[in-house]
């Protein structure tokens, strides 16, 4: 598994040969906060890089989920569809929302790194 | 116009709100625990809200007062009771909703517990029909703190002695620091709890006093989730002017006598929907699944027409499943009937409901 890299609308991507984990970051659930619903995408479909892959809401507000990459689903996290309580424990872990297969690896390399990403955070507090 | 804040709002700040603009004030809408956890430790312990944004209107005037007031508000306000509250609501001249509320008789006359955003509108609406030895007064001194949840009794009438003996929709004075104070039994969570008239020098304290009890701060995200819960309508998303009381389901909230009497704004036209029913109505609506029904989603029937729409949708997190109110064509009303809720394009079973979602447990 490479190494976690970070888009600036808060999704985290990790590349294990060419099939990219995709979910929300920890910052992104703070700002959410409870989160109590969760659809994730059919594998089979097709996503563009920024385009709409996936739905998360909160007692709040309804939010999409962006794929930060392009490619074909391979398959949606069901776990947090039935527990959508559990992205708000492990964001970054178990709570991935989808997997895909990606067409161009420079789309992932393009995207910011941990500290670039932390750094954004703090200059874009919101 | 300037954003207004309540007397608590550095309070609030210190206790680590988050701010949103709400009917023209700063309002925290959650605190450092978050919606969910605010919403249980409400139903489990105690909560207490900052609800100061909300208008105490006080009239005082002979007996021509209530005349005047019954012209506006379908309450039997002459009968009454000192110290016994309603609710009630301002109707315009056809039946339509201007705001809903809380009415008490005082000593002296009556005071309505209004909406923010609608208390100036409703004090205009209601001059029209005062006279001239018709005295009236928006407190802005008195802050207002609900204190909600079962072990609301057991906390306040350790620092206020008394107040235990107070029933549901009643109220009565007592004394604190030196000063009056009016508390009424009532708040708008499905729980016990009491509402707090408190002048705005000694909320501070209080809250001091409650939060020593580990009454936890309860945001406006946990007052919604917990009303809506108990089925009860927040002005502005459920009702609002073009929505009659029999069409949102609150004619019980007419009483008998005006509904026999009538002599108030839009009358005739409520008449005619006691007796002959309206056509769409307010419902409670479970969707099947986890799918939650926001505001405006548009409601079908299992055979795909479109009969309605959501005008308050949520995750409940005492009932642990999403739970919507909204409106329907009466004939989809029964409790049961199976509809389809489209949301992001795309629909989703549910099923009309029985309200409140949540079971209260009021002191009668």
């Amino acid at each position: 598994m490479s190494e976690k890299k970070f888009s600036k609308k808060h999704e985290w991507v990790s590349l294990d040969g060419d099939v990219a984990t995709v979910g929300i970051t920890k910052h992104a659930t703070e700002m959410l906060g409870d989160i109590v619903f969760v659809e994730v995408p059919d594998a089979g479909k097709a996503v563009e890089k920024e385009g709409q892959a996936a739905v998360v809401e909160s007692t709040k507000a309804a939010s999409d989920v962006y794929s930060p990459i392009s490619g074909e689903i391979t398959e949606g996290n069901k776990a947090i569809a039935d527990d959508p309580g559990s992205v708000n424990t492990d964001p970054e872990g178990a709570s991935w929302f989808f997997k895909l297969k990606i067409k161009d690896k420079g789309e992932y390399d393009s995207l910011m790194s941990k500290d670039e990403y932390d750094k954004f955070c703090k200059e874009n507090p919101s | 116009m300037e954003v207004q804040k309540t007397a608590l709002y550095n309070y609030h700040k210190n206790l680590g709100a988050k701010f949103v603009p709400f009917a023209g004030y700063e309002m925290p809408i959650q605190y450092k625990d978050g919606i969910v956890k605010e919403h249980i430790s409400t139903r489990t312990h105690a909560g207490f809200f900052d609800v100061s944004h909300m208008g105490q209107f006080f009239l005082e005037g002979d007996e021509s007062l209530i005349e005047s007031l019954e012209k506006i508000i379908p309450a039997d306000l002459k009968n009454l009771k000192i110290n016994h509250s309603k609710y009630s609501f301002l109707l315009n001249n056809e039946g339509g909703i201007i705001d809903d509320l809380i009415i008490t008789r005082t000593e002296k006359g009556f005071c309505i517990i209004l909406n923010a955003a609608c208390k100036e509108n409703d004090i205009k609406q209601i001059s029209q029909f005062l006279k001239k030895n018709h005295k009236h007064l928006l407190n802005n001194d008195l802050s207002l703190i609900a204190l909600q949840g079962p072990k609301s009794v057991e906390i306040l009438e350790k620092l206020i002695p008394g107040v235990a003996n107070l029933k549901f929709m009643t109220g009565s004075n007592f004394e604190y620091e030196g000063e009056n104070l009016y508390v009424t039994r009532s708040g708008y969570t499905g729980e016990d709890g009491f509402e707090i008239s408190i002048s705005n020098t000694k909320v501070e304290k209080l809250i001091d006093y409650l939060i020593s009890n580990e009454v936890k701060p309860i945001g406006l995200g946990a007052r919604d989730t917990l009303r809506l819960e108990a089925g009860l309508c927040l002005y502005g998303h459920d009702l609002n002017e073009k929505i009659n009381p029999v069409e949102a389901n609150l004619k019980w909230a007419i009483a008998k006598k005006r509904k026999e009497v009538g002599g108030f704004n839009g009358w005739e036209k409520i008449k005619n929907l006691l007796a002959n029913g309206s056509e769409k109505i307010r419902v409670g609506i479970k969707p099947d699944g986890k799918v939650i029904a926001r505001e405006n989603t548009k409601i079908f029937s299992s055979d795909n027409n479109e009969i309605g729409f959501v005008t308050s949708g949520t995750f409940g997190p005492s009932v642990n499943a999403p739970v919507a109110m909204g409106y329907v064509k009466s004939e989809f009303s029964k409790i049961g009937t199976s509809i389809q809720l489209e949301v992001r394009g795309k629909k989703y079973g549910g099923k009309i409901s029985e309200l409140p979602f949540y079971k209260k447990s009021y002191v009668k």
